[in-house]
This record gives structure tokens, C-alpha cells and sequence, in this order.
């Protein structure tokens, strides 16, 4: 029998969760520091979607490495997954929809799905062309 | 002290995920491909609302900060969402990909606006 399968899910494990929560603090203290850095451009939120287009591409990285489980946990969940953020997203954009700014809502809209897109199938291939 | 309670209200956000993406996970296994995050779906749906709620109340800067910058910007996520996207197109599943691409975003839109709505 292998200990994988007689190992609870992550999420039932509290050090998988301590990993998760240390690092999605850290991710989050590192979105607010860009957020607070960088200014809107032109009514549009940037920081955001820099911040995620950024984390797309590096968690993209970081799953082609295919790290052992703590340190995805830690980095990848956790870290990464605290970064980015999809809330503040869909709230910018009903926001600049209630300020019938909708030609800038479907810019911020578009460009993030399809740069995060991008990021993600980028770093996927960074990923597996530097373990080669 | 805001920006401290922020950061660990993150982390909390960040451990949340965990639990109710796993959760969904394990409650769904039997019928749901693992591959779909429809966890992480529900995750940032629910995280979405809450924030179109809390941004349309009249609450507080520091409360702004530590809930929605923290807590909720914790919870929700775009990496691996998105990574869920790319994941499906490199599988050869383009229509699938940009159903759960644009399924996400339009979900969370509307949950935004729903929770801007009744807050």
C-alpha cells in the first residue's frame, strides 16, 4: 500500500494549511505593496492586472517544475495564490460598468483573461523547457 | 497595524480556499474530472460577491483593507484559474477552455453586481 493513498487530502492536514495560510500572507502583502505603488492609468487598474498576468505566468513556472507538494503548497497555492486576486477583478469591473465606463470594463475585462491566458501557456513551456 | 491585520487576514483567505476547494473537490470526486476546478470556481464566486457587498456597504478604510484587500483578496484567485484555462486548451479542449475562461469571469461579474445589489 502506498502512503499516498492512505494520506488524507491537503486541505485535512493543518500543516498543508499552516503552508497555505504563511504563504498566501506573504502574496498578499506583495499585492497590496504593488497595488498601493502603482497607480491607475487612465480610470484602468494596471497593478491588478499586472499582478496577475504575473502570477499566471510564474504559477505556470512554478507547475511545469513540478516541485514536491510542500513547497507547491507554500508557493503555488499559498504565495501565488494570495497574489493574484479574482474578486478585486470582477469588482473593478463592475465598478467601471456602474461609472458606464464600459469600453475601459471590457478593456480591463479582455486583457486580463487573455494575458493571463498567455502567461500561463508561457510559463507552462519556460517551465518545461528549463527542466530539459 | 491595518496593513499587519491585512496580511494575516490573507493568509486566513488563503487557508479558506484551500478548505472549501478541497472540500468541493472531495464532495464532487465521484462525479466531477478532477482536472475542472469547479472548487476554485465556487471560491471565487462566492469571494466576488462578498467583495461587490462589502465595496457597496458603507464600511470603514481599515475594514476595507483587512477584509477585502486581505481576507477576500486571499480567498479568490486568478493564477490558478487561469492555469485551469491553459490547462484545458493544451489538452486539445479549446471550447472548454474558453467556456471556463469566460464562464469565470462572467459568473464573478455577476456576483458583483448581485452583491453590490443587495449590500
Amino acid at each position: 500500500m502506498s502512503p499516498e493513498r492512505t494520506r488524507p487530502p491537503s486541505h485535512l492536514r493543518p500543516v498543508a494549511v499552516g503552508l497555505v495560510a504563511a504563504g498566501g500572507a506573504v502574496g498578499t502583502l506583495a499585492r497590496y505593496g504593488v497595488t498601493s505603488i502603482v497607480p491607475t492609468l487612465g480610470g484602468l487598474p494596471v497593478a491588478v492586472v499586472a499582478v496577475n498576468v504575473a502570477g499566471a505566468f510564474l504559477l505556470g513556472l512554478l507547475t511545469a517544475l513540478a516541485p514536491g507538494e510542500r513547497l507547491r503548497l507554500l508557493l503555488g497555492t499559498g504565495v501565488l495564490g494570495g497574489f493574484t486576486t479574482y474578486s478585486t477583478y470582477a469588482v473593478d469591473t463592475q465598478l467601471l460598468v456602474a461609472r458606464h465606463e464600459s469600453a475601459l470594463a471590457l478593456a480591463y475585462l479582455l486583457m486580463t483573461l487573455a494575458g493571463g491566458f498567455a502567461a500561463s501557456v508561457l510559463g507552462l513551456a519556460a517551465g518545461r523547457r528549463w527542466r530539459r | 497595524m491595518t496593513v499587519l491585520l491585512m496580511t494575516l487576514a490573507g493568509g486566513l483567505g488563503a487557508a479558506l480556499r484551500l478548505v472549501v476547494d478541497g472540500s468541493v473537490r472531495s464532495a464532487l470526486a465521484a462525479w466531477v474530472p478532477q482536472r475542472v476546478g469547479v472548487g476554485l470556481v465556487l471560491v471565487n464566486v462566492t469571494g466576488s460577491f462578498a467583495l461587490g457587498a462589502l465595496t457597496a456597504a458603507t464600511a470603514p478604510g481599515d475594514v476595507r483593507t483587512i477584509v477585502g484587500v486581505g481576507l477576500l483578496g486571499g480567498y479568490t484567485t486568478f493564477s490558478s484559474a487561469s492555469l485551469d484555462s491553459a490547462r484545458l486548451a493544451l489538452a486539445g479542449r479549446g471550447g472548454a477552455a474558453v467556456l471556463h475562461a469566460s464562464g469565470t469571469a462572467a459568473a464573478c461579474l455577476a456576483a458583483a453586481v448581485l452583491g453590490a445589489w443587495v449590500a
